[in-house]
């Protein structure tokens, strides 16, 4: 089953009625039909908001924050809803914040090469508005052209181009944000080294658990005279691995390497037709990018690693719209998924690179044990597998058995030397899993730095923590969500 | 000394055993932090014994100040209270180095040249090339967050640290984040430690990526009669193609100083050095073919911007300018009694005020120097002749001068190193902050007892 929470309560009138006062009637959604569309987020989790709102300043969201306080309701913060782990879901029920209409570029500073935006902004759209200059933002999930800046930096999102270039933290200097209490305070500088310490690195990743981002000022990258993309055709997914595995010892740094298992390939070919080869048992697909000299290097490289680990064939895109075409491939496979099973879960564990054969071993053994489809479409060049299993959501032992495998796969990511998460936040999704990480010591002071600015857990209660670990103690309100949470 | 700080080594020596505890005075003065000396050295060469260090310190209500190698305890305001030296040389091997995976961690007490030297074996680096190089430890480089030239290429350390362990002050030993290089799997924690000076626990390990050595490397020097010149320059570059490893602006006594690091090796002033001038020197990395086209590019932009001249750096000589580069703060802050470095935080577009700087010095008749390290921090060193109440009047005017004019203009700015004396009358941390009451914050949840570093750092922490 689903993990749907039922032990909310709707919230009292006098709530909603505060709420439209702030920020009008026509910006507070209330009404359960209205409500269903933000029970959910890109997880298989569920958790339904007893109100939406749609502040468009920092001072509604302010004034929401304090009203939630007065009435003891949690709140929720949202972007576009695009997220994986659950992380933009209301646990516990309460005010779910969205932040579609705080969607302003404030400032765009082309000497200093920032941007200072409203956490509203679609990623892909920041990077369209300066793209005339030669600059753009580099974070770039698979979702960019949906997902919003604010939710990027909640959940730190990373992207097939964070191999070079990093992930949402190495892209943000500042940050404006309202506490639980509605004060609203500023971190970071715009320059990046501000005197003190690195709240902006903090607050970042944080998955909404301890502020509510109002303001974002990023670094923009200037983009490379040369990119070549190069997609490597393998016969065995050992060889593909194996090359990534290459690739890294050598030194060679593409700023994406991503690899898709030949299943996951010809189910996305069949869709989007960026022209994958359908007889391939995986292929990689290489992006190279700096000077001319050094791309050219790179890519002689590259076709090199590739030919002694027996790639049948390495081919170079020729021109933009044959690179734009294998990146559509790439960035809309799991939407391709989507048309061959009712559901899939897509996990996101991360490994070090020299050990991705073997975890690729292993991912397909678990497959085999309990009987599943597991297709690999992953960024192998920083080691951080998204397996994805096809399930049937209406079966229950189905679900029970995909989350079990799951979970054993994740397990097993941490034992050789891995994380829980490299990308997608670890939100209501894997927060049972974080003991395999952290011991309870660590949890404490865990724990005590989420105390010091969410005390009463109003802000995002039910996420990150184990709820079932004696971190329940953390608030009562998370007590309420450990009762609230499926088993 | 109060009672509870009497005999600290004596009652120590139980906790860890007396071959790690040193309470002698000559110890103890080598520890001292603004003329304040410990009561005993703790040596700990266990992650578990810095635990019961901190436990016994909890328990007695001492304070302690872990230390690497000494070069940066001068960073800082003077501790409030300060009983035990936390020496954490001891723990100095590589716990786990994956050369495919580019990925390592480290004690935090292993030097950065044994660190260096053990990464170059596999060629590759952790690109923190910082001022105190050839002495300093891994740790007190990430609690210092002192800043490296090689920044422009490859970030500071919050882009390249992964993870790390550490004993809070509430005595347990905990760690953040991992050793992947790609992971958001809980609070990052780690990030807080990066300059935190030893204010939030005592860092046991630090996971780093690494990154490959570069095939080779190279400068190009050019001198300018003004920083406008420099301007135009400096905007060229960062609108081109060209991705420098290091951008350094040299006022004409910066870049004297430079050419003088280099006489002490090679007993001849380079060639490039002009005097009167200011110099900009652009570091760049990579193959044979890439050095070729940075050089003739560079050149190219330095003739258009209205260089007076450009030189082109060798490779032997390209490897002790990059050290002098590296070491200048270091020179600096040794250079006089009184001398004194601000730390500037901005971005490109303060180079135009920057001349403004040495007029707030010269109206007090005290010689300045400036130069920016790698699109990093900008750097504004005094060195008066004498250390006496006028020189610290005249310092204390300057301090509240600079603190002003980088604050108007969207920058921050501390004071890196100065005598003792300018601190009883000046924060080194500049003026009150927004965010000290976060800051608190943070502190209290590490550190709720107030074991570590009192008020050594921002906002009294």
């Amino acid at each position: 089953m689903l993990a749907e929470n039922t032990a909310r309560k709707p919230l009292h009138r006098e709530v909603i009625r505060g709420l439209q006062n702030i920020v009008g009637a026509s910006r507070v959604l209330h009404r359960p039909e209205d409500l269903l569309l933000y029970e959910y987020d890109g997880s298989v989790e569920k958790g339904r908001p007893g109100a939406v709102v749609f502040p468009t300043t920092t001072q509604e969201v302010s004034q929401v924050m304090r009203l939630a306080a007065q009435h003891d309701v949690p709140v929720i913060g949202r972007g576009a809803g695009t997220g994986l782990s659950g992380g933009a879901l209301a646990r516990t029920g309460g005010i779910m914040i969205v932040f579609a209409r705080m969607n302003r570029i404030l400032e765009i500073d082309l000497e200093n090469q920032r941007a200072v935006v409203q956490p509203g902004v679609v990623n892909y759209e920041l990077t369209r508005a300066v793209e005339g200059a030669g600059l753009y933002f580099a974070p770039d999930p698979s979702s960019w052209k949906s997902c919003t800046i604010g939710g990027n930096v909640s959940e730190n999102a990373g992207g097939p181009h964070t191999l070079a270039y990093g992930v949402t933290t190495n892209h943000v200097s500042a940050l404006e944000l309202v506490l639980p209490d509605g004060e609203i305070c500023r971190v970071g500088s715009r320059h990046g080294d501000s005197v003190g310490y690195d709240l902006a690195g903090l607050f970042v990743g944080s998955e909404g658990t301890l502020a509510l981002v109002t303001e974002i000022t990023v670094k923009l990258l200037r983009k490379a005279e040369s990119v070549k993309t190069l997609l490597a055709i393998f016969d065995d997914v050992d060889g593909a691995s194996e090359t990534v595995a290459e690739i890294t010892a050598r030194a060679i740094t593409p700023a994406a390497c991503e690899m898709l298992d030949g299943w996951t390939l010809r189910a996305v070919e069949d869709f989007i037709h960026a022209g994958f080869p359908l007889d391939s048992a995986a292929v990689l697909l290489i992006e190279l990018e700096g000077l001319a000299e050094e791309v050219a290097a790179q890519v002689a490289a590259v076709e090199e690693v590739c030919g002694e680990h027996h790639a049948r064939e390495v081919r170079v895109a020729r021109h933009d719209a044959e690179r734009e075409l294998l990146w559509k491939g790439r960035k809309n496979a799991f939407g391709a998924l989507g048309r061959i099973a009712p559901s899939n879960y897509v996990l996101d564990g991360v490994i070090p690179r020299s050990k991705i054969p073997q975890a690729l071993r292993y991912i397909q053994q678990i497959g085999e044990r309990y009987n599943f489809k597991i297709g690999n479409i992953f960024h192998a060049g920083d080691g951080n597998l998204h397996p994805i299993v096809l399930f049937d959501p209406r079966d229950a032992g189905q679900y029970q058995r995909a989350i079990e495998a799951s979970a054993q796969i994740i397990r097993y990511c941490v034992e050789i030397g891995g994380a829980l998460t490299g990308e997608h936040g670890v939100g209501m999704e894997k927060n049972e899993l974080m003991p395999l990480l952290f011991s309870d010591d660590d949890f404490e002071l865990m724990r005590r730095i989420h105390d010091a600015f969410n005390p009463q857990s109003a802000l995002n209660p039910g996420k990150i923590f184990p709820l079932n670990k004696g971190c329940g103690e953390i608030t009562p309100r998370a007590q309420a969500a450990v009762r609230a949470a499926p088993l | 000394m109060n009672t509870t700080a009497t005999n600290v080594a004596a009652r120590l020596q139980p906790v860890i055993g007396a071959a790690h505890v040193d309470g002698s005075s000559e110890s103890c003065a080598k520890f001292a932090v603004d003329d304040v000396a410990p009561s005993a050295v703790a040596r700990p060469t266990s992650p578990a014994e810095v635990v019961e260090i901190v436990r016994f310190s909890k328990s007695e209500k001492l304070a302690l100040i872990p230390c690497g190698n000494g070069t940066k305890l001068g960073i800082g305001m003077p501790p409030a209270r300060y009983d035990i030296a936390l020496d954490m040389t001891g723990l100095n091997q590589i716990a786990y180095y994956d050369p495919g995976d580019l990925t390592l961690s480290v004690d935090a007490g292993m030097s950065l040249t044994q660190l260096a030297e053990a990464l170059a074996q596999q060629k590759q680096l952790v690109p923190l090339a910082v001022p105190f190089f050839e002495e300093c430890t891994v740790g007190g480089t990430i609690a210092s967050n002192i800043g490296s030239s090689l920044r422009p290429v490859y970030g500071s350390a919050r882009d390249f640290l992964l993870g790390a362990e550490f004993v809070n002050g509430a005595g347990t030993c905990t760690k953040s984040g991992g050793r992947v290089v790609k992971n958001v799997t809980g609070y990052d924690l780690h990030k807080l430690l990066i300059g935190s000076l030893g204010t939030l626990g005592a860092i046991t390990r630090l996971n780093f990526r690494t990154f490959p050595l570069p095939e080779g490397y190279g400068h190009v020097v050019g001198t300018f009669s003004s920083v406008v010149s420099i301007v135009r320059f400096q905007a060229m570059v960062s609108k081109s193609l060209l991705a420098p490893s290091s951008f350094d602006i040299l006022d004409p006594e910066a870049a004297r100083t430079v050419a003088k690091f280099k006489d002490n090796r090679d007993s001849a002033l380079p060639s490039w050095f002009t005097p009167g001038e200011w110099h900009v020197c652009v570091g760049f990395e990579g193959a044979e073919t890439i050095l070729r086209r940075y050089s003739s590019e560079l050149v190219q932009y330095a003739q258009k911007c209205g260089a007076s001249n450009y030189h082109l750096q060798d490779e032997s000589d390209d490897k002790a300018l990059r050290s002098a580069l590296r070491e200048l703060v270091n020179l600096l802050s040794w250079s006089g009694p009184a001398a004194t470095i601000f730390q500037i935080n901005t971005l490109p577009g303060f180079t135009p005020d920057v001349p403004a700087l040495s007029g707030l010095a010269a109206r007090f008749l005290i010689p300045s120097y400036i130069f920016s390290n790698s699109s990093g921090p900008l750097y504004f060193a005094l060195q008066p002749d004498d250390l006496n109440d006028k020189t610290i009047g005249s310092l204390a005017h300057i301090a509240s001068g600079v603190f002003e004019y980088v604050a108007a203009r969207n920058g921050s700015a501390s004071i890196l190193f100065c005598p003792t004396p300018l601190k009883h009358v000046v924060n080194t941390w500049g003026p009150a902050r927004n965010d000290a009451v976060l800051m608190r914050r943070v502190k209290n949840a590490f550190d709720p007892e107030n074991v570590f570093a009192q008020g050594r750092f921002v906002a009294g922490i």
